[in-house]
């Protein structure tokens, strides 16, 4: 068992799933399905194992020697040609306590999109092929410690997502398919150009004493192993460091998707069907937070301490200016992507802070943020299923009609707001808590505040427009939830009010990752200014 | 009256090759094309054996006309078959109307 | 009876009531008399109460209890170190007193809306949320820390919102729901904010820890004026919850919910948390802070007193007396009455909550009739809601013999006493007039409710004494508004054990320059409080020496006053609505603005909604255009660039580029059609051509 590449098994299951679907005839759509939810079924119980067999000690971030469940070989050799000179890229993956929680997060959330996917009847064979793909480039990305594989995870992601928003979205799906497509595309080439000037930045030493350029993260934070002539050096005075820096955090930031580049995600929400929003508000969107926080931050400590009070900024923008941009809503899937854009400025703020706490919340409400908001888009798509309308003033009164799915939504709308007893509300304690004890963001903080009271008035409104006052005459033969419906439901709603109960169980998981990486931040204010004067 | 010489023989030839060139190019019948042909292959005959027969070749004049007679009669086979098959399809032997290939 | 067993106890009594929620939320559908369940959780609570509130004053009286656990901890934290965040529990003398007083008031309510709420169709939904506020109320109580009073206030705010909205088929009531818990969400915004900078200066939440490290000299941003805000803001959170000025507007609204929920929540405990949070963080408070949350207090007891002179929902004037009784405890606080502050709390409680109970009992007497207009005369139909009312209106009017007496004069002779030290006699004189106006409001309201001649024939006629569990809490919270159970004089409360042996003023732990004046004589040196870190003996509790004597001296003169006062407002009450002695109408129409001002609430509400909601809406529509029209069209006009410029690129390509390739072709393609011309496809004309060029060639390379 010590020697099973659990991270490749678990990364590359999907695709072996979706192969095997290939062999299965188009007709047989519930062989489809459920070889598709027995794959995410195993993909989540490998995961479950991993948490089990997860050291909790040991931090992870910079040191190599601390991840855990490493697999790494070389995968691309070539020597042979004395004009390309030696290229040598490892296959490289490992997990430490940033990681586990989103392989964790990614599992769950593709199994319950499966079941959530069970009513797509439009070539369904495709959908779930593409779904599994979707699910090999999400999994590989939060894995892969090379930087190279991560591009590709990266890449990999992005066709699949294209075609299920394209194909089987809603009216205005190829609008918005296109503008998911290129936008990320174009955050894409900010991070392809930024790694490969990392590549040539960086040494790794070979057995043999020789040195070649790698794309090794691990190596790429130590500052060391930096050349002396390379472009994003810091041993070169004339370096582009702070450059490069913007464009990998531009290219991060269309992710997740930070002010003012947010403006793809309501269209793709709203065109995509309930289990590809799901995706992609519980796991598409923390990709690009977990690259700032894996990629950015140890690699360019240095320029993170020059521009956090941006991030920060950035951070308060997010979660003021998608409330108030949610409260203007009338459909109820835009209101929730808006409000995904408000809670993920909670994770911008909570990074910035760089202490333990505030990054301890920032991680926290990435996790947070997948299963509320997955809840959330599971409301809105259990609604949709059944009144084909997504007008939020066209309800009303659906608590009388529907009672259990209002309960269930109430709890997800109450954990969105941050009420105590539900996870929400630590990771919003600890991000403000945390950004609050780092001088320079204060006032930042104390402004984002507002953002929970915007937070509640939406929400509230919403919920009362959608579920309380009178019962509307066309919507009183609505039939409340399914025994399938449940079964997404009931998972997230115990895993919400258990981490409210008991968030210990979330953070001591990340806690000395995120020790780890205040440690590297803390240092670098030593290491890289004695580099640089 | 003069000894029939190499002379005259290459007479013969020019005036059937000359013959054969004209039917081919005047006649309008395939048919009569064909016959055309045949002459001209003969004039090439009747010159083979007259180079044979003063000439210091030996036997190899005869040869070639031997075998141009045989590849004549299957050419004409062939050519006939043509023909035939022309005719079916456009129900004209006159070459003139068969010009399908320049367009 | 051990400390441990305390702790057990309270922990116990914790639980119970979510254990109550869960059960009757998860069988409540199944199981038609699953509400008997949480009744008999609520009344297992109440014991255990009574049995720690005994053991506690007898075995304990000066004992803090704490017993805490590491909830989160941040191991070894860079630059820091261990970091944990405790939650715990705290039972000293004042969490027991209160968690008396809510499990009594809650088990009261419980059993009363058997019958109140007896039909309706989410009957044990109502249970369960009873439940979950009890368990959400009990945690404010017993926490030793402020992030544990953070996560119960909001909690009770949630519950507070469920049961306001309980009847959410009713818009009026939504809304009522919604606008609590937003406006609550503004005070708590104020209070976060409070935490954040308590927290970044202590790293601990717990009171103890915090007020030690004060003590020491340790400021929010080494500044005495921070000290001062952040007092403030945490203070900002009582504004909230409750329901003082600015932002009591939530309170009156708040009666859309069911009459017991209001007798529970929104009178007797969860209004009075906000209370509870000041005397808790009270030690920490600065002159600045106090005097801020004086004059807060002073505007709140005023201002909705003014209102309750003219409405005429007998639930309206009740919550309006309420926000204005609240204000009483907040502006004691402020002026230093620490101990007459949380007395009057308790006292408030028992006879507002019997008041509430009783107007429930008359609501339900009248089928759901709220207006006092319509009502009259009920003194014979409902004699024993009657007299409870009638005590429970004496006491909240200051009338001797009552415990309202007793706090109320307490309030007085503070608000006396400060201004005998300070020459700011604008507290006395607000708490004097007020205590005129609430005698008056009150009686109006007994008196036009339950005297003269009934107003609405056939609802009279149908009225009738309600059963025996709606009557039983009335009676017995009315008998708790008697003085007897505080103090054996009934014109001295300082000789009850109440306030002499188990209610202690704390420690002021501020910097002494940012006290009061009269407060800064109340030194422990330095030194000695390294050492006096454990719980204090009481000889070392002194509090403000100059204003104890003072408040002895105001006592008598508050007192007389105060009663006149009261005496006034009820004599002028009669005469105008018992006697007819004089016209109410009359006197509305001569002083026109004035009325229209009160009967309209100040027009808080209106000026809310044209300001702070409007913008809010405004600025967001504005926001999502932008978004839209803007951002959004940066994008797609990025696009449309684009597409634009790859179509004029397509047309040169199309033009120019592929322009230059067709152009051979159409060369090669000319000069083939000349060569074609020659191609007849005659093999005649071809062997006429091979003849002649055979024949030209022939001709030019003649050599002979």
């Amino acid at each position: 068992m010590q020697n099973f590449p659990i991270l490749s098994f678990i990364t590359l299951l999907p695709l072996f799933g979706m192969v095997i679907l290939l062999f299965i005839p188009k007709k047989q759509e519930l062989i489809i399905k459920s070889t598709t939810l027995v794959i995410t079924g195993i993909q989540l119980v490998v995961a479950i194992f991993l948490l089990k067999n997860y050291n909790y000690s040991l931090g992870g971030i910079n040191d190599p020697s601390t991840f855990q469940f490493i697999e790494k070989f070389r995968w691309i050799d070539i020597s042979g040609f004395s004009w390309i000179g030696k290229i040598k890229i490892d296959y490289f993956l490992g997990i430490d306590g940033l990681s586990i929680p989103l392989v964790l997060l990614t599992a769950l959330i593709t199994f319950i999109a499966t079941l959530s996917s069970w009513t797509i009847n439009k070539s369904v064979k495709g959908y779930f092929a593409m779904f599994l793909l979707l699910d090999t480039g999400m999994m590989g990305v939060f894995v892969a410690l090379d930087f190279f594989l991560f591009y590709i995870f990266w890449e990999l992601m992005l066709l699949p997502m294209y075609f299920l928003i394209g194909i089987w979205g809603g009216p205005r799906r190829e609008y918005a398919a296109i503008k998911f497509f290129l936008y990320t595309l174009l955050g894409s080439v900010f991070i392809l150009i930024v790694m490969i000037g990392l590549y040539f930045s960086t040494t790794e030493t070979l057995a043999d004493g020789t040195k070649v350029f790698t794309f090794n993260m691990l190596s790429m934070m130590n500052p060391q192993n930096f050349t002396a002539q390379g472009i994003l050096s810091p041993l070169n005075p004339g370096n582009l460091r702070l450059i490069a820096y913007i464009a990998l955090f531009v290219g991060f930031a269309i992710k997740i998707p930070m002010f003012p580049f947010h403006t793809w995600l309501p269209d793709a929400h709203v065109e995509a069907p309930t289990a590809i929003s799901v995706i992609l508000a519980g796991v598409l969107l923390k990709m690009g937070t977990y690259g700032i926080l894996r990629v950015c931050y140890p690699i360019f400590p240095d320029i993170t301490r020059q521009l956090v009070w941006y991030i920060g900024l950035f951070g308060m923008i997010n979660i003021i200016y998608g409330a108030l941009c949610a409260m203007a809503q009338k459909d109820f899937k835009k209101l929730i992507a808006y409000s995904s854009v408000s809670h993920m400025g909670f994770v911008l703020l909570g990074m910035a802070s760089l202490n333990s706490m505030g990054i301890s919340g920032a991680i926290f409400q990435m996790f947070n943020h997948g299963t509320i908001t997955a809840m959330l888009f599971l409301s809105v798509g259990v609604i949709y299923d059944r009144a084909h309308t997504r007008g939020i003033e066209e309800f009303g009164g659906l608590a009388t009609q529907m009672p259990i799915y209002a309960g269930f939504t109430t709890l997800a709308f109450f954990a969105a707001i941050g009420l105590p007893g539900l996870s929400g509300f630590v990771s919003e304690a600890f991000v403000f808590l945390g950004a609050f004890g780092f001088g320079s963001i204060r006032v930042l903080t104390v402004i984002s505040t507002l953002g929970i009271l915007l937070g509640a008035g939406y929400m509230l409104w919403t919920f009362q427009r959608v579920f309380l006052g009178g019962l509307k005459e066309k919507w009183a033969s609505l039939k409340d939830l399914t025994f399938r419906e449940y079964a997404m439901l009931v998972p997230l709603s115990v895993i919400i009010i258990f981490l409210g109960f008991y968030p210990a169980a979330m953070l001591n998981i990340m806690n000395s990752s995120v020790n780890a990486m205040v440690k590297v931040m803390t240092n670098a204010q030593t290491f890289y200014g004695s580099l640089l004067h | 009256m003069t000894q029939i010489g190499l002379n005259h023989f290459l007479f013969v030839s020019v005036v059937l090759f000359c013959l054969g060139i004209f039917g081919i190019i005047t006649r309008k019948n395939a048919v009569m094309v064909l016959m055309g042909i045949e002459l001209i292959l003969n004039s090439a005959n009747i010159n083979f054996i007259a180079f044979a027969k003063y000439g210091n070749f030996g036997y190899q004049g005869q040869m070639m006309a031997l075998f141009v007679i045989i590849l004549a009669a299957a050419e004409a086979a062939i050519a006939l078959a043509i023909v035939l098959n022309i005719y079916k399809t456009f129900s004209t032997v006159n070459v003139d109307e068969i010009d399908t290939l320049k367009d | 009876m051990t400390e441990n067993l305390l702790i057990q106890f309270a922990i116990i009594i914790l639980f119970l009531p979510l254990l109550g929620f869960v059960v009757t939320l998860f069988l409540g559908s199944k199981v038609k008399k699953i509400f008997l369940f949480e009744n008999f959780v609520l009344i297992l609570a109440f014991i255990l109460s009574v049995i720690m509130v005994f053991a506690k004053l007898n075995y304990y009286p000066q004992e803090n209890i704490v017993s805490e656990f590491h909830w989160i901890s941040l191991n070894n934290v860079p630059l820091f170190g261990t970091l944990n965040i405790d939650l715990g529990i705290l039972v000293d003398n004042i969490s027991v007193l209160m968690i008396f007083v809510v499990t009594l008031i809650s088990m009261l309510v419980h059993i009363f809306s058997i019958a109140y709420m007896h039909g309706d169709k989410r009957y044990n939904r109502y249970f369960a949320y009873l439940g979950i506020f009890t368990f959400s109320m009990t945690g404010i109580v017993f926490t030793h820390d402020i992030l544990m009073m953070y996560i119960f206030w909001e909690l009770v705010g949630l519950s507070s919102y469920l049961l306001i909205g309980f009847w959410f088929e009713k818009k009026s009531a939504s809304d009522a729901g919604k606008k609590a818990f937003i406006v609550n969400r503004i005070g708590d915004i104020g209070m976060f904010s409070g935490i954040l900078i308590l927290f970044s200066t202590y790293h601990t939440f717990t009171f103890d820890k915090i007020f030690t490290q004060i003590s020491l000299g340790v400021l929010p941003f080494n500044s005495e004026f921070w000290l001062t805000v952040t007092g403030i803001l945490i203070f900002c959170g009582a504004i909230g919850k409750s329901a003082q000025f600015p932002l009591h507007v939530w309170l009156p609204d708040a009666m859309e919910g069911p009459t017991p929920v209001s007798a529970l929540i929104h009178a007797a405990t969860m209004v009075a948390a906000g209370v509870y949070l000041v005397v808790r963080v009270f030690p920490i408070l600065t002159g600045g802070a106090l005097e801020f949350i004086a004059i807060i207090g002073a505007l709140s007891a005023f201002i909705p007193a003014t209102i309750a002179l003219t409405q005429n929902d007998i639930k309206k004037v009740l919550a309006y007396s309420t926000v204005s009784q609240l204000g009483y405890m907040v502006m004691a606080l402020g002026v230093g009455a620490y101990k007459f502050a949380f007395f009057h709390l308790v006292t408030h409680a028992f006879f507002k909550a019997a008041l509430f109970l009783g107007s429930g009992s008359v609501i339900h007497a009248m089928h759901h009739e709220q207006d006092i207009r319509n009502m009259g005369g009920l003194r014979k139909k409902l004699p024993l809601t009657y007299a409870t009312f009638l005590i429970s209106t004496i006491a909240i009017s200051g009338v001797p013999l009552t415990s309202g007496f007793l706090s109320k004069d307490g309030i007085l002779a503070g608000t006396f006493a400060f201004g005998s030290l300070t020459g700011q006699w604008f507290f006395a004189f607000v708490g004097f007039f007020v205590a005129l106006l609430t005698a008056f409001y009150m009686f109006r309201l007994v008196i036009l409710t339950f005297h003269g001649e009934p107003r609405n024939k056939e609802k009279f006629d149908h009225a009738k004494e309600s059963p025996f569990v709606m009557v039983m809490p009335l009676v017995v919270l009315a008998a708790l508004s008697i003085f007897i159970w505080y103090t054996p004089n009934p014109f001295n409360p300082e000789q009850g054990a109440f306030l002499s042996k188990w209610i202690k003023a704390p420690t002021i732990v501020v910097p002494q320059n940012a006290r009061y004046s009269f407060m800064k004589n109340d030194v422990i040196k330095p030194a000695e409080q390294v050492q006096t870190a454990k719980p204090k003996t009481e000889a070392e509790i002194t509090f403000s020496e100059s204003y104890t004597e003072a408040m002895h001296h105001a006592h008598i003169p508050a007192m007389l006053l105060s009663l006149t006062l009261a005496g006034l407002g009820i004599l002028l009450a009669f005469s105008f609505y018992q006697w007819k002695k004089l016209d109410p109408d009359k006197l509305a129409n001569s002083i026109k603005p004035l009325y229209k001002l009160s009967y309209n609430k100040w027009y808080f509400d209106e000026i809310y909604q044209a300001t702070f909601v409007a913008f809010t809406l405004g600025l967001s529509n504005v926001l999502y255009w932008i978004d839209t029209y803007i951002i959004d069209g940066i994008v797609n006009g990025s696009a449309t660039v684009t597409k634009q410029f790859s179509k004029f690129s397509g047309t040169f390509d199309n033009i120019v580029v592929d322009g230059l390739v067709n152009l051979m072709a159409t060369i090669s393609g000319f000069i083939g059609l000349m060569f074609r011309r020659l191609q007849t496809g005659k093999v005649q004309t071809y062997i006429v051509v091979v003849v002649f060029s055979l024949v030209i060639i022939l001709f030019l390379f003649k050599s002979f």
